[in-house]
C-alpha cells in the first residue's frame, strides 16, 4: 500500500510549491531580473519535472507486488495533510476538512505528464515569446496555472480539485488575454473576446460540478446512513466528506446495497459532475470556447488548451469515476462521441493552422470521454489516451508556434507551404506526432486510440444499445477524419512550394516561387539559417532556435515512445503497456480501508475474454484501415493533384483544384461544416441575444418600476421636508425672531435712560430714593 | 436740642454732598462730594451713639467710616487719574463710555 516516505512526500509537496514560489517572486520582483525572471521559473520547472519524473520511475513504476500503487498521505502515519477550519475539540464535525495528497498511478503518471510538458513550454516559450511587451507576467501566469495543475492532480479531495480548477480557469482566462493588453497587436480585441468567452462558457460547466459536488458531498453520507440504520449496510454510519476514497467506499455500499443499482439521484449528480468535465474539456455544446482561446500565445495554447488543462476534465472523470450509474455513463459516452465526430469534421475545413490543432483537440478529447462512456476497460483506455495526446498535442501545437515564429506570425496553411526544406527539425517533430495522432502502430496514440475503438466495439458486443452502437460507428470515422485533417495539415504546410511573403513583392499571377533569391539582406534574428541557397530573405521562414527546437525534440520522441515504453510482450497488443500495468482497472480505486473498489458489482461492464479478443483484432483492422484511406484521401487532395504552377497567384482553389470541387459538390453540407456547424450563431442568437433581451427586459423595469419607486419615495420625502421648511420658516422661527424683535423694541425705550453719566445715574437714585421717601411720608 | 439737631445738621450735609456729585464738573469735587456723604453718616453715628443706650458701636463704626473713607479716597484719586489718562479730561461726564 504505503510505499513513500516521509521524504517522499516532502518531495511531492515541493513540486506544486517551487513554482507558486516562483510566481510570487516573478510577480513582484520579475521586471528588474536579469532576462526578466524567465530562467527563474523555467530552472524552478526543471526541478519540478526531475522530481516528478524521479518519482514516477522509482516509485510508481518500479512498484512491484500485487498490492495497487496507492499512497494517501491522509491515510498515512505523520503525512502532510492541511486542515482547513479543522476544530481539534470536535475531532468527529463534519466541517472538518483535511486535505492531503493522493499519489497513485494515474496520479503519478499525471503529475509527470504535467511536469515535463510545463518544463518544456516554459523553455519553449523563452525562445517563442522573446521580446514581449509583459515577457515577465506572461512567465509569471504560467507558472502560478503549473502550480493549479501540479495541485490539482495532487488533490485527494474534490474540494480541492475544485479550488484548483477553478485557478486554472483564471489563469487560462488570463493567458488566453495575454495580448489584450498589448495595444500594439492587431489581435488586441479578439484576444479580449475570446478570454471572456473562454471563462464565461467553462462558468457553466464549473457551476454544474459545483452542484454535483455538493450533492455528493451531501446526500452520499445521508444515504449511507439511513443504509446503516436499516441493517442493510453493516458498519458505523460516516462523516461527509471530499476525500476520493471516502466517496467511492460509501457508493460501493450503497449500490451494493441496492443490489448493483444506483439511487436516482446519483445519476442527476453524477451528470452536474460530467457538466464539469463538458466545460473544462470542451465538449459539445460547451466547446465553442476552445477554438477562440487559439487567440493566446502559442506556449499557453500547447500547454493549457492541448496537454493539461482540458485533460482536467477527463482526470475528474476517471476520478469520480465510480460515482457515474450507467445511464450517466450513456450520456457521456454519447456527447463524446458527439464532440469526437462532430469537430473532426470541422477540423478538415479549417486553414488556421492553429485552429486544425484547436478542433483536433476538441475530437480527441470527445474519444477519451466516449471511452470513459462504454464503462468497461474503456476506462483505462480513455485515461491513457489523456496521457499520449498530452504528448503528442503538445508536440503538435509546439511545432505549430514553431512554424508560426519561423513564419514571422502567419497562420493561415493556405499562406505556407514548402516549409519542410526550411524547417526540418520542426518537421520531424511534427510528422512524427501527426503519425502518432493518427494511430500510426508502434506510435504512441496507436496503442491508446486502439483501445478506445476497441472497447467501443466490446462495449456493442457486451451489450446490444443504441449509445454503444453510435459511438462504434462514429469513433473510427472521426480517427479517419483525423488523419485526414492531420496529413491535411503537413501536406499544406511542408510540402509544395512556399506561398508567403508575396503581397510585398508584386508577382504576376503566375509568378513562380523564386523570390527567395532577390533583394534579400541577411541575417535576421541572427541564428543562422541556411535555406539551401536562399541568402537569408527577409520573409523566408527560418527554423527556430536551440531553445525552441529542444522541446519539440524531447515531445516528438515522448509521442513516439511514450505509448510503448518498457514494453512487455507482444507491441501490437493493449496489454503490454506501461500504463495498463500501472493503472490496473480491477484496483484502479482503493478505499480507505485498503480493499479495492469492486467495479464489476458496479457500473462496469463486464467483458468476457471471447470479446475482448474479438474487439481487439477488430480494432487493429478498423485503425489500420481508416489510417491508410485518411492518409491516401489527404495525399489525392493535397500532393498529387496539387498545381505547382498556381502556388504564387494565391488562389487555393487553383493551387488545389480536388478540395476545391468536393467541397463545391458537397454546398451547403460544405459551408455548415465550414462555419462550425453554425453553433456560435445559435449561441448568440439563443443564450446571448436571450440574456441580452433579459437585460433590457431587466433595465425596463429597473428604469421605471425600481427607479419609479425610488423616486416616488424621493418626491414624497421633499414634500414632507417643504413642509417641514414652511413650519420651521414661518411658525419656529417666527416665534423666535417674534421674541427677539419684542426684546429689542422694549430695550430701545430702557436705552435711553443708559446715558452712562454717572452723575445722572447718582440723580435718578436720588429722585427715586426721594420718590420712596414722599411716598412713605404722605401715606 | 436734642438728637434732631446732629441729624438736621448731617442731612444738610448729606444733601451739599448729594448736589457737589450731581452738579458740580470735575471729578475732585464729586470725590468731596462723597467725603460729605460718609461725613454726613458719621455724625448720625455719633448722634445715635450718644442718645442710644450707651454703649461704643456707634463711635466705632464712625472710626470703621473714617478708614474706610481713606482707602476709598485712595482708590478713587488713581482711578482719577487713570480717568484722566484715558479721556485726558477729568469731567465726569465725558467718560460716558459705560453706556455702550
Amino acid at each position: 500500500m504505503n510505499t513513500l516516505t516521509a521524504f517522499d512526500y516532502k518531495l511531492l509537496l515541493a513540486v506544486p510549491l517551487i513554482p507558486l514560489c516562483g510566481y510570487v517572486i516573478q510577480i513582484f520582483f520579475g521586471r528588474n531580473l536579469p532576462r526578466k525572471g524567465d530562467w527563474l521559473l523555467t530552472g524552478g520547472m526543471f526541478v519540478v519535472m526531475c522530481i516528478t519524473v524521479y518519482m514516477f520511475f522509482s516509485k510508481a513504476l518500479g512498484h512491484e507486488g500485487t498490492l495497487p500503487f496507492w499512497n494517501e498521505s491522509a491515510a498515512t502515519e505523520g503525512g502532510p495533510v492541511f486542515r482547513w477550519l479543522y476544530d481539534s475539540s470536535a475531532v468527529s464535525s463534519d466541517r472538518n476538512l483535511v486535505a492531503g495528497i493522493l499519489y497513485d498511478g494515474l496520479g503519478a503518471t499525471m503529475l509527470m505528464v504535467v511536469g515535463v510538458v510545463s518544463f518544456l513550454v516554459h523553455l519553449f516559450a523563452t525562445g517563442y515569446m522573446h521580446g514581449d511587451r509583459r515577457y515577465h507576467i506572461f512567465f509569471a501566469n504560467i507558472s502560478l496555472f503549473t502550480f493549479a495543475m501540479l495541485g490539482l492532480v495532487l488533490s485527494d479531495n474534490i474540494l480541492f480539485l475544485f479550488v484548483f480548477w477553478e485557478l486554472m480557469g483564471l489563469m487560462s482566462y488570463l493567458l488566453i488575454g495575454h495580448f489584450s493588453h498589448d495595444p500594439t497587436s492587431s489581435r488586441i480585441k479578439f484576444a479580449a473576446a475570446a478570454c471572456k468567452k473562454a471563462f464565461l462558457t467553462t462558468r457553466v460547466g464549473d457551476t454544474c460540478l459545483f452542484f454535483g459536488m455538493a450533492m455528493f458531498y451531501f446526500l452520499l453520507p445521508r444515504e449511507y446512513n439511513e443504509l446503516v440504520g436499516q441493517g442493510l449496510i453493516e458498519g458505523d454510519t460516516v462523516l461527509s466528506s471530499f476525500r476520493f476514497s471516502e466517496l467511492w467506499q460509501m457508493t460501493g455500499a450503497i449500490v451494493e446495497a441496492h443490489g448493483g443499482d444506483y439511487p436516482a439521484w446519483m445519476t442527476v449528480a453524477g451528470l452536474f459532475t460530467f457538466g464539469g468535465t463538458v466545460g473544462k474539456s470542451a465538449q459539445f455544446p460547451l466547446h465553442i470556447w476552445l477554438p477562440d482561446a487559439m487567440e493566446g500565445p502559442t506556449p499557453v495554447s500547447a500547454m493549457i488548451h492541448a496537454a493539461t488543462m482540458v485533460a482536467a476534465g477527463v482526470y475528474l472523470l476517471g476520478r469520480m469515476f465510480p460515482m457515474m450509474s450507467p445511464t450517466t455513463l450513456q450520456f457521456v459516452m454519447a456527447i463524446g462521441g458527439i464532440t469526437a465526430i462532430f469537430a473532426a469534421t470541422i477540423g478538415c475545413t479549417v486553414n488556421d493552422i492553429k485552429g486544425v490543432l484547436a478542433y483536433s483537440t476538441i475530437s480527441q478529447l470527445g474519444f477519451m470521454v466516449a471511452a470513459i462512456g462504454t464503462g468497461g476497460l474503456g476506462i483505462v483506455a480513455g485515461l491513457f489516451h489523456m496521457v499520449t495526446h498530452a504528448f503528442f498535442k503538445a508536440c503538435l501545437f509546439l511545432s505549430a508556434g514553431s512554424v508560426i515564429h519561423g513564419c514571422h506570425h502567419e497562420q493561415d496553411m493556405r499562406k505556407m507551404g514548402g516549409l519542410r526544406k526550411m524547417m526540418p527539425i520542426t518537421f520531424a517533430a511534427m510528422l512524427v506526432c501527426t503519425l502518432a495522432i493518427a494511430g500510426m502502430p508502434l506510435f504512441a496514440g496507436y496503442y491508446s486510440k486502439d483501445r478506445i475503438i476497441a472497447s467501443a466495439i466490446e462495449s456493442v458486443l457486451t451489450q446490444w444499445r443504441g449509445g454503444n452502437v453510435f459511438v462504434m460507428v462514429v469513433l473510427p470515422l472521426a480517427a479517419m477524419l483525423t488523419t485526414f485533417y492531420m496529413f491535411r495539415l503537413i501536406f499544406m504546410t511542408f510540402f509544395g512550394e512556399y506561398r508567403g511573403g508575396h503581397d510585398d513583392h508584386g508577382h504576376g499571377a503566375h509568378g513562380h516561387d523564386d523570390h527567395a533569391g532577390h533583394d534579400a539582406h541577411a541575417g535576421h534574428d541572427g541564428h543562422g539559417h541556411d535555406h539551401d541557397g536562399h541568402h537569408g530573405h527577409a520573409h523566408t521562414p527560418h527554423e527556430s532556435p536551440t531553445n525552441m527546437a529542444i522541446p519539440l525534440i524531447v515531445l516528438g520522441l515522448l509521442g513516439v515512445f511514450g505509448g510503448h515504453m518498457w514494453l512487455t510482450g507482444d507491441p501490437l497488443s493493449d496489454y503490454g503497456t506501461w500504463f495498463t500495468k500501472l493503472v490496473r482497472w480491477e484496483d484502479m480505486y482503493v478505499l480507505p480501508d485498503g480493499t479495492s473498489l469492486q467495479l464489476l458489482k458496479m457500473n462496469m461492464l463486464e467483458v468476457s475474454e471471447h470479446n475482448h479478443h474479438v474487439g481487439h483484432i477488430w480494432a487493429v483492422g478498423v485503425s489500420l484501415t481508416v489510417l491508410v484511406l485518411g492518409v491516401l484521401a489527404a495525399w489525392w487532395m493535397y500532393i498529387s493533384k496539387r498545381q505547382d504552377s498556381e502556388a504564387g497567384s494565391g488562389d487555393t482553389a487553383a493551387l488545389f483544384p480536388i478540395p476545391a470541387q468536393v467541397t463545391g459538390k458537397l454546398g451547403l453540407v460544405y459551408e455548415a461544416v465550414r462555419d462550425k456547424y453554425y453553433i456560435d450563431e445559435f449561441v448568440n442568437a439563443t443564450v446571448i441575444r436571450g440574456t441580452m433581451v433579459a437585460a433590457r427586459v431587466q433595465s425596463w423595469i429597473d428604469s421605471n418600476i425600481v427607479d419609479g419607486l425610488v423616486v416616488g419615495t424621493g418626491k414624497t420625502a421633499r414634500g414632507f421636508g417643504f413642509l417641514c421648511g414652511w413650519v420651521d420658516k414661518h411658525i419656529v422661527d417666527g416665534a423666535v425672531n417674534w421674541v427677539g424683535n419684542t426684546t429689542q423694541a422694549f430695550s430701545s425705550v430702557v436705552r435711553l435712560f443708559q446715558t452712562g453719566r454717572i452723575q445722572q445715574y447718582i440723580s435718578f437714585a436720588v429722585g427715586g430714593a426721594l420718590l420712596v421717601a414722599a411716598f412713605h411720608i404722605l401715606t | 436740642m436734642g438728637v434732631e439737631a446732629y441729624m438736621a445738621v448731617a442731612g444738610v450735609l448729606f444733601a451739599l454732598g448729594i448736589v457737589c456729585i450731581i452738579s458740580r464738573r470735575n471729578i475732585l469735587y464729586v470725590l468731596m462730594g462723597v467725603e460729605m456723604i460718609l461725613n454726613a453718616a458719621n455724625i448720625n453715628f455719633v448722634a445715635f451713639n450718644r442718645y442710644g443706650n450707651g454703649g461704643m458701636e456707634g463711635r466705632m463704626f464712625a472710626i470703621f467710616v473714617i478708614i474706610l473713607a481713606a482707602a476709598e479716597a485712595a482708590i478713587a484719586l488713581a482711578i482719577v487719574l487713570n480717568v484722566f489718562h484715558l479721556f485726558q479730561s477729568v469731567r465726569p461726564s465725558e467718560a460716558d463710555i459705560l453706556r455702550d
